[in-house]
């Protein structure tokens, strides 16, 4: 076992050296992913054999007593972990309730934070982005590029999901393909439940009117581009899960998803920042912002929330298919 | 409203403390959930409502689904694990 | 003294608040040993800091930042700036939990325990094999 793991390690380190003195390429024989299969094979061989040496260890240990005083000093700084923990947290919540009561008062005008920059955005802010919401106008407008930066985490975030709940179809490991068919939870749900297939006839059509009013008048009535995506995920979850996967996969496939992330975070990020060249002063972006309160005005936010909404449900449809089945 | 207000963070309160408490994972989920809603209806107070559908649809909504998935996966597992002990 | 101690923090009643739910997460953290639950805690422990700030925002009487009529004073409307960062913070979270959420499931399906002591314990008996 053990020498097994060390020629692993052994011959890991040897191409990694070759890589890196530029003898070898590591990506000629395939992708990396191919390499990382064989440690994998290692943790279902050692869960065995784990149990053994769990068994073996246990019984020198029950006559050991040695051990039984270690086992009686865990137990013990257990209970000094606990005591320790309880008294850490109320100390921190003492030290922080003390600064809350030396914070000025909820709801008073005056307060510190209320200060020139809420007053220039509420003053300036129709003029200058055409949002009538306020709060849309600010993070899509004034400070778009953080909101970028924000697309890209749940993007990332849903990459690492992928990386790590995701099973390869094409696999030749037979290992691999097994965890897929038992994964595979399909025959699990209930072909004709009629109840849940009427109630998403009527509920999806609604629900996903209802996102898209949500993201189109993002600048003119509280929501945007988060919360419409948001619900527009919901919604394909909904029909996912009355309808199955097989009339899914003819909408919504990965290609689709990637196309679509793709598209939306590229749009937004030339969309915005261009501003770097223009030495990051105001953005004119040159559309017209047409009357406040009608839907195609305001610049640049509605295009910009329609890209945030379709990062966002493709990032929230896709969790909810890889947590289940590992895949799309 | 100010009482409202008082109650529906008394509520919130509690709701934390018996998520720390129950033994039961999907019925702490579930009392999670309600502290998402609950938390949706002091934002609507606080005139934010941007705050109060987005938590609706993500906090309530999205995180629960992804836990009780998560609930649902570590079952399935253990199913198999037993299934596999009968059979040996 | 004491008294008007108390008094501010009834009149700070959210801000107290949000401190309480921060501190019942970070005890539910420290002291919870099931993973899941872990994630609870944080996740509450979020929504604590979310309040805190939106309230720091709140102003009594005064109406949703969106504009109606044209009205464009600033004793109108309420603080917009502190929204905006929430906004932003509620949805990081949910990518954040479920980038743990994954994380359980693969150590569950490694060690076959959610509880992180014996899952420690495993992996040093690993080590050593």
């Amino acid at each position: 076992m053990s020498r097994k793991k060390d020629n692993y390690e052994t011959s890991r380190w040897k191409k990694f050296k070759s890589w890196v003195d530029g003898e070898t390429d590591p990506l000629d024989h395939g992708m990396e992913a191919h390499e990382a299969i064989p440690p994998r094979e290692d943790i279902y061989d050692s869960a065995a054999h784990e149990k053994a040496v769990k068994e073996e260890l246990s019984k020198i240990y029950g006559e050991d007593r040695r051990a039984v005083l270690r086992a009686r000093g865990i137990r013990y700084f257990q209970r000094f972990y606990k005591v320790m923990s309880v008294v850490l947290c109320l100390g921190i919540i003492m030290v922080l309730l003390w600064t809350v009561a030396s914070l000025p008062i909820t709801g008073n005008a005056s307060n510190p934070d209320n200060n020139e920059v809420a007053a220039r955005y509420i003053e300036k802010g129709l003029q200058e982005t055409g949002a009538v919401n306020i709060v849309t106008g600010m993070i899509l407008d004034y400070r778009a590029f953080d909101t970028f930066g924000e697309s890209c985490v749940l993007f990332i975030g849903s990459c690492c999901v992928l990386v790590l709940l995701r099973l390869d179809g094409d696999s030749k490991n037979e290992s691999i393909r097994k965890m897929i068919a038992e994964s595979d939870d399909r025959h699990f749900e209930p072909k004709n439940d009629i109840i849940l297939q009427k109630c998403a006839c009527v509920l999806v059509p609604i629900i996903m009117i209802f996102g898209v009013y949500i993201v189109l008048n993002g600048h003119l009535s509280p929501g945007g581009g988060f919360s419409g995506g948001a619900v527009l995920g919901s919604g394909l979850i909904l029909y996912l899960n009355a309808f199955g996967y097989g009339k899914m996969g003819k909408m919504f496939t990965e290609k689709l998803y990637k196309r679509i992330t793709l598209c939306a975070l590229t749009f937004y990020c030339l969309a915005k920042s261009y501003s770097f060249f223009t030495g990051a002063n105001h953005l004119e972006s040159g559309i017209p912002l047409g009357t406040p309160g009608a839907i195609l005005s305001s610049g640049l936010i509605l295009p910009l929330n329609i890209c945030v909404g379709l990062v966002v449900a493709c990032t929230m449809y896709a969790f909810y298919t890889l947590f289940r089945k590992g895949g799309m | 409203m100010r009482l409202f207000e008082c109650i529906l963070l008394f509520s919130l309160i509690v709701c934390a403390m018996s998520v720390a408490f129950t033994k039961d994972l999907l019925t702490s989920i579930i009392i999670f959930m309600s502290y998402s809603l609950i938390m949706c209806i002091i934002w609507m107070i606080l005139q934010s409502p941007d705050l109060a559908i987005t938590e609706a649809a993500v906090g309530a909504g999205v995180t629960s689904i992804l836990f009780f998935l998560t609930l649902k996966k570590i079952r399935a597992i253990r199913k198999e694990e037993g299934s596999e002990q009968e059979e040996g | 003294m004491d008294v008007s101690l108390v008094e501010h923090l009834l009149l700070n009643i959210e801000e107290t608040v949000s401190i309480v739910l921060f501190g019942i997460g970070f005890t539910i953290l420290l002291l919870h040993r099931n993973l899941i639950k872990k994630i609870m805690g944080m996740n509450i422990m979020d929504t604590a800091t979310y309040l805190f700030l939106a309230s720091k925002g709140y102003i009594t009487g005064r109406a949703v930042p969106i504009v109606v009529d044209g009205i464009q004073d600033v004793s109108a409307y309420i603080n917009p700036v502190p929204s905006g960062l929430v906004l932003t913070g509620i949805v990081v979270s949910v990518s954040t939990t479920a980038l743990m959420l994954a994380l359980t499931i693969r150590l569950y399906e490694r060690y076959h325990s959610l509880d992180l002591d014996e899952i420690l314990i495993l992996a040093k008996e690993e080590e050593q094999i």
